[in-house]
């Protein structure tokens, strides 16, 4: 475990602690709530990843903004969002962040700096770069964070952000989330380089490694990346390197991957490093360590509780907001 | 509108009269027109900027973008890499944070390059947010074909837009249009898919020097006529007008009705000219399968199928993609002569005078 270096009270630590909890909680709850058929499509858990979003998040402001991917409770958690709107969302309910209009996948809550979570792979990364460049054509210093996986990292238009974002010396930090598979193919066998944050050198910005499962040191990272990109000075490719535990989604029931890997990571499992870093150099009790997780166990399960009393969507609703209002927007109008 | 004045790159070919008491009416070209409107809404709105390929220091192929960088400054007036798909992404990311970008396509084909960006994101992004994100984002593109630019330099692809739900498709005329709409464009609160024919580029018209807009959603009729409804836009329209002059010869009144926006479509206007006339011709210089042409029918025939006296008659180019020497693509892309023939044919007359 990195030892933080920046000063932090022990109460940002359980914070972060408290963070990783929900994600894992909430996570755990969504794929129980996906078998009793009360999530739709699919949902893809970001177990065994928490340290990533929650660390970089933590070098962010309540300003700064973020884009995410088909994985992206996490990255919603970590950046603030109400665990109860997010659990109405995906479920489909009226009370949900988007009203039930976009789902696990689409979470979208600009109050909050989430720009929206984006089910096209890499989808995103151009969208980090104009927002960034529209935040400070109007004079504000927020920074955004695009999160990414390593399956990500080979589309193209990933390359042309990056170069795009690089040329602009946009506000943006890029953290590739590598945990070595893209549903069934391995980095290894999709990706040039083996370390992907290597890239970085063709787009002349830095490019940094960081063990993905260390929050502490995913947030120093993140700060120091954050504070280029706020200093003007262009953005950084974090490269994370980690893993999920749980299959890729939900609805995906078979996975390749070798039970041996996943025990070996396991053993790396980020919320038990932390845990074992807080009770052990950090003087944490461990009775407290306990309470933040059965405080995520509540957050988790009060979020569901509000779900599932949330009404659902009406059909004629469905065409609502298609278009924004305008004064062409009259009933009948629209081809 | 102040401010336009002393730096303007263009001025008026001298041609114009004064109009109704509302400052001068020019003569502008189409590209003169929307350059025109692309300063007034920059100076309006600080948080207007246009990103494209060569569009500052050269302003663009076409001059569309002249003297905006002189003016705006390299923050909002973005050379930007030769990435059409990020150029896309990054005016939706700019719009979901309360910009206005305006991007350029310097050819109106790389549309397949930014497919994902608009149709997946830009037309989407509100309606999957339940409605509480607003993505206020122009993509321009120029309509290349008709000049020998080839296959792919020479789609008219609106149709994929106008297919493609959240998005607005504009594809203006006249230079009084294309400013007007674009002015439209950039206010609105929704992504719009801005279409401008490249030969119309130098096409003169009048322009007053006021702060006007064409609104969104309103067909024109460009002229009266009361045999036969013909219904188009951008070049297509001018196809229009030159054959219902032909056939003013021979007795036959066309009324040319110009959508100018594609999406929303204003239905109403063809439907009261269908009324009228009871018969319909349709073009479009698009390929003919799943074109605007197509859906126009349909449009018709859903609300106003009784007011028809005989089939419709679509004029569309052929499906090929677009050839290069002269008489092919004369061939493939529809002629004044085909409207002539589509109008004959729908009111059930011999062709005449070929
Ligand atoms: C453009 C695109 N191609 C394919 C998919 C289907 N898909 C969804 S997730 C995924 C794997 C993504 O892998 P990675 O980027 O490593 O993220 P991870 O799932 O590992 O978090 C694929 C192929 C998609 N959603 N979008
Ligand atoms: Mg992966």
């Amino acid at each position: 475990m990195a030892s933080p270096t920046t000063t932090t009270s022990v109460q940002q630590l359980e914070h972060l602690l408290l963070r990783m909890w929900q994600i894992r909680w909430f996570e755990l709850r969504a794929m129980e709530l996906f078998e009793e058929k009360l999530i739709r499509g699919s949902v893809h858990p970001y177990i065994g990843m928490e340290a990533i979003a929650v660390g970089a998040c933590a070098a962010l402001r309540e300003d700064d903004y973020i884009t995410s991917t088909h994985r992206g409770h996490g990255h919603c958690v970590a950046k603030g969002l109400e665990l109860k709107l997010m659990m109405a969302e995906i479920i489909g309910r009226e009370d949900g962040y988007c009203r039930g209009r976009g789902g696990s996948m689409h979470i979208t809550a600009m109050d909050r700096g989430m720009l929206g979570a984006d089910a096209i792979v890499a989808g995103s990364s151009a969208i980090a770069v104009g927002a960034g460049h529209g935040l400070r054509l109007q004079g504000r210093d927020s920074v955004v964070v695009c999160f990414f996986g390593d399956g990500a990292s080979n589309q193209g238009i990933l390359h042309e952000a990056c170069n795009l974002a690089a040329v602009l010396a946009a506000p943006v930090v890029y953290v590739c989330e590598n945990n070595e598979w893209a549903i069934s193919t391995p980095v290894t066998a999709s990706t040039s380089v083996s370390n992907i944050a290597d890239r970085a050198a063709g787009y002349g910005f830095p490019g940094v490694i960081v063990d993905g499962n260390d929050v502490l040191a995913m947030r120093d990272v993140a700060a120091e990346a954050v504070a280029r990109a706020r200093a003007g000075e262009g953005p950084t490719l974090i490269e994370a390197k980690s893993y999920r535990i749980t299959p890729h989604s939900a609805a995906t029931k078979t996975d390749l991957r070798p039970p041996e890997e996943l025990d070996a990571w396991r053993a790396r499992d980020p919320i038990l490093r932390f845990s074992r870093y807080l009770t052990g150099e950090a003087g944490v009790e461990p009775a407290r360590l306990e309470e933040i997780e059965e405080q995520a166990r509540r957050d988790v399960e009060e979020a569901v509780e509000f779900a599932k009393a949330s009404p659902r969507p009406e059909p004629e609703a469905a065409l609502e907001d298609v278009y924004a209002p305008a004064d062409w927007l009259t009933p009948g109008r629209l081809a | 509108m102040s401010g336009v004045g002393s730096t303007e790159p263009h001025k008026s070919a001298g041609a114009g009269s004064a109009g109704a008491g509302v400052g001068a009416v020019r003569e502008l070209t189409m590209s003169e027109a929307l350059n025109e409107a692309l300063h007034e809404e920059m100076e309006r709105d600080p948080t207007v900027f246009v990103v494209g390929e060569d569009i500052a220091a050269m302003g663009g192929l076409f001059q569309v973008t002249s003297g905006l960088l002189d003016r705006f400054g390299p923050q909002r007036v973005i050379d930007a890499p030769i990435s059409e798909a990020a150029q896309a992404g990054a005016g939706v990311g700019a719009a979901l944070v309360g910009c206005r970008p305006v991007v350029e396509l310097q050819i109106a084909d790389f549309v397949s390059l930014v497919m994902d960006q608009v149709v997946n994101h830009a037309g989407k992004w509100r309606y999957m947010s339940g409605g509480r994100v607003t993505v206020p984002f122009v993509l321009r593109g120029a309509v290349s074909s008709g000049i020998g630019m080839a296959a792919q330099h020479s789609q008219t692809l609106e149709a994929w837009f106008v297919h493609a739900p959240g998005l607005v498709v504009i594809m203006p005329s006249t230079p009084y249009d294309a400013k007007g709409l674009l002015k439209s464009a950039i206010r609105d609160d929704n992504p719009v898919v801005f279409l401008e024919k490249r030969l119309l580029y130098s096409r003169r018209g009048p322009v007053p020097d006021t702060d006007y807009v064409v609104p969104i959603g309103v067909a024109e009729i460009k002229q009266e006529g009361s045999h036969v409804t013909f219904v188009s836009y951008a070049q297509g329209v001018h196809l229009g007008l030159q054959a219902a002059r032909q056939l003013a010869r021979e007795g036959i009144e066309v009324e040319v009705v110009d959508l100018r926006t594609l999406k929303p479509l204003d239905i109403q206007t063809v439907v009261a000219s269908v009324s009228k006339t009871g018969h319909l011709v349709v073009a479009t210089e698009a390929a003919r399968a799943g074109s605007m042409a197509s859906e126009l029918v349909a449009r018709v025939c859903d609300v106003a199928f009784d007011a028809l006296r005989a089939a419709p008659v679509r004029v569309t180019a052929k499906d090929t993609p677009m050839p290069y020497a002269a008489p092919l693509e004369r061939a493939v892309l529809p002629q004044v002569e085909d409207v002539v023939d589509a109008v004959n044919q729908v009111l059930g007359r011999v062709p005449v005078g070929r």
